[in-house]
């Protein structure tokens, strides 16, 4: 009996894990095929691989185009959510009075709110800004700076930063600005970690909000391009596969290089 | 993995003794403000503030940004609106019918985990999470060809003969549905499944082994052991799963883009639509969204109710 419960659990286990890996496979194997052979469903790897490769960056959607503009919107938002967050996470938690606890509270209360019923004040608003206006990547990356999940993330994380080390420096003449630039930023060095990953994959993998305010093509970020290309007509399967394979590099590299930061990063919010 | 750290719950630290005390209170007190004050601007402008946009948009009506004031005409509106209602229905169908099952199936895939003398136990957790680096846009491409009519799924269905005609998976009404029920599942029942592992690393293993003593079998020990003390947790997994779902806009783009004829369109997708596809109507755009956000305030205290009922 305990030998069957024991092997059940193998297969099962097996069974999911299999049904994980399998589309990441599967765009692995159609990245060397013909498009048709994709929809066919073939599962063995062709030859294609180059030819899509020069498809995806020769055609007229600009691929290296749109890495480029994910690429630098990732990485300036990701650095400014992290300025703006762990400077709030620090504030709300090192200087606690009433009006701010209080505050922090209304702040949290946006988490709740959908983006889907900020999309259409959001556009009108953008349109009407001159130097950061709509179709500018300053707008993509604006709303998205300071999230109330990461501000939660940085203060719960700055519960347990030991206090006493605020004093000692103070005590040796600190200000209040070095005391959060020399000790709390190189003590908190994990937590930045996680919460830079989690932005940075967040902001890569943005599309409802990239897909309103980038209007012109040549300003467009992969998913918005991955997203066109596989509701073209008649899709490059091939070429889209290596273009999502593309896509994913990153994050999967992030993943499998600090897989505990990463996985600290999604935990973040159940603490406190 | 030190997931258990994530999930240590801290008492509320007190403030400082020496900031009540000291002189220098006030001169603390300049730096509070200092650190707080962007993110409270930034978030106050490009959150609070297009709220209340928002609802004051809900009560104008016209094409473009030619509105008027019209009342609650908007609001009206939706009880005759035939595809409103859809995507109402539909956006409930997900959350029905996938938050259960994904819950479910993360629930128990961690409780499997958890077992010490598991081997490749660290490789079945990263498998299983792995789904969780994909955006959404890029899997749900990949399910799209995966799913096509003469696509892969079918041909692995039709080779062991569990079919003998190809499932419509995206040009079904009722198979559409199915699919991106499918794939909300295999994006997210990884990430589920990692809070929960957290969570059972926390559960003394002694108490189990009490368990097994009285007699307990593995079923009894999951629902009277395992799924009260994880209560909080399944909690906010379910609120997030909630909130998620009411707001489901990638996948049904990429996937099916609504249709077939509006079979699988979402609330999300509709306002989408009403703002950037059609003509223009952000009024009744804007009152559309307002029901989300009604729907994600009411689910959600339901389920903090359910939650805390025995408490």
């Amino acid at each position: 009996m305990k030998k069957i419960k024991s092997s059940f659990k193998y297969i099962f286990l097996s069974i999911v894990s299999i049904i994980s890996i399998f589309p990441f496979i599967w765009m692995l194997i159609s990245m060397t095929n013909k498009s048709v052979d994709v929809s066919r469903g073939s599962l063995i790897p062709g030859t294609y691989f180059l030819e899509n490769m020069k498809n995806l960056f020769n055609s007229d959607l600009n691929f290296s185009m749109s890495l480029w503009n994910s690429g630098k919107i990732a990485i300036i938002s990701t650095v400014l959510s992290l300025v703006v967050a762990s400077f709030a996470g620090y504030g709300f938690e090192i200087y606690r009075n009433k009006v701010r606890d209080r505050i922090f509270n209304i702040l949290l209360l946006s988490m709740m709110i959908p983006f889907a019923a900020l999309m259409i004040p959001l556009f009108k608003m953008f349109s009407t800004f001159k130097f950061f206006g709509l179709n500018t990547m300053a707008a993509v990356i604006i709303p998205t700076i300071s999230t109330a999940f990461l501000i939660f993330f940085f203060r719960q994380n700055t519960k347990s930063f030991p206090k006493d080390i605020l004093e000692a420096g103070r005590i040796d003449g600190l200000n209040e600005i070095q005391i959060f630039t020399r000790i709390y930023v190189p003590t908190m060095k994990s937590t930045y970690a996680a919460a830079a990953i989690i932005t940075f994959m967040s902001s890569w993998n943005n599309y409802m909000w990239p897909l309103i305010a980038l209007q012109s093509p040549e300003k467009r970020t992969v998913p918005l391009i991955i997203s066109t290309m596989g509701s073209s007509y008649s899709p490059d399967y091939g070429m889209i596969m290596a273009g999502i394979v593309i896509a994913t590099l990153p994050t999967a590299l992030v993943f499998f290089l600090m897989q505990k930061h990463f996985v600290a990063g999604m935990l973040g919010s159940v603490k406190g | 993995m030190p997931i258990s750290k994530g999930l240590t719950y801290k008492k509320e630290a007190k403030p400082m003794k020496f900031l009540k005390k000291s002189k220098l209170s006030k001169n603390y007190d300049k730096f509070g403000w200092l650190f707080t004050i962007p993110s409270i601007v930034i978030i106050g402008s490009f959150v609070f503030y297009p709220m209340i946009q928002a609802f004051i948009t809900s009560l104008k009506s016209g094409m473009g940004n030619n509105l008027r004031f019209v009342g609650i005409a908007n609001y009206a509106r939706l009880f005759t609106d035939n595809i409103f209602q859809k995507s109402v229905v539909n956006t409930l169908i997900y959350l029905v019918v996938q938050v259960p099952i994904m819950i479910l199936l993360a629930l128990f895939i961690s409780v499997l985990l958890n077992d010490k003398n598991l081997k490749w136990k660290a490789f079945f957790r990263t498998a299983i999470f792995l789904p969780c680096v994909t955006s959404l846009v890029a899997y749900s491409v990949i399910f799209k060809s995966l799913f096509s009519n003469d696509g892969l799924m079918n041909k692995i269905l039709l080779n062991l003969h569990l079919l003998n005609t190809p499932i419509e998976w995206i040009t079904s009404p009722f198979w559409a549905k199915i699919t991106i029920i499918i794939a909300i599942t295999w994006r997210w029942t990884g990430y589920n499944m990692i809070f929960y592992l957290a969570g059972l690393q926390n559960i003394d293993p002694s108490i189990y082994e009490a368990a097994k003593i009285d007699g307990a079998t593995s079923v009894k020990q999951f629902f009277s052991i395992t799924v009260p003390l994880l209560k909080p947790i399944i909690l906010f997994t379910t609120v997030m799963s909630t909130t998620g779902t009411l707001q489901l806009f990638d996948e049904v783009m990429n996937i099916t883009k609504g249709g077939p004829g509006n079979a699988t369109t979402t609330i999300s997708q509709y306002i989408y639509n009403l703002s950037f596809k059609y003509t223009p109507n952000f009024g009744y755009a804007a009152a559309v969204s307002y029901t989300i956000v009604i729907m994600i305030v009411v689910l959600s205290l339901i389920q903090f109710k359910v939650a805390g009922d025995d408490k």
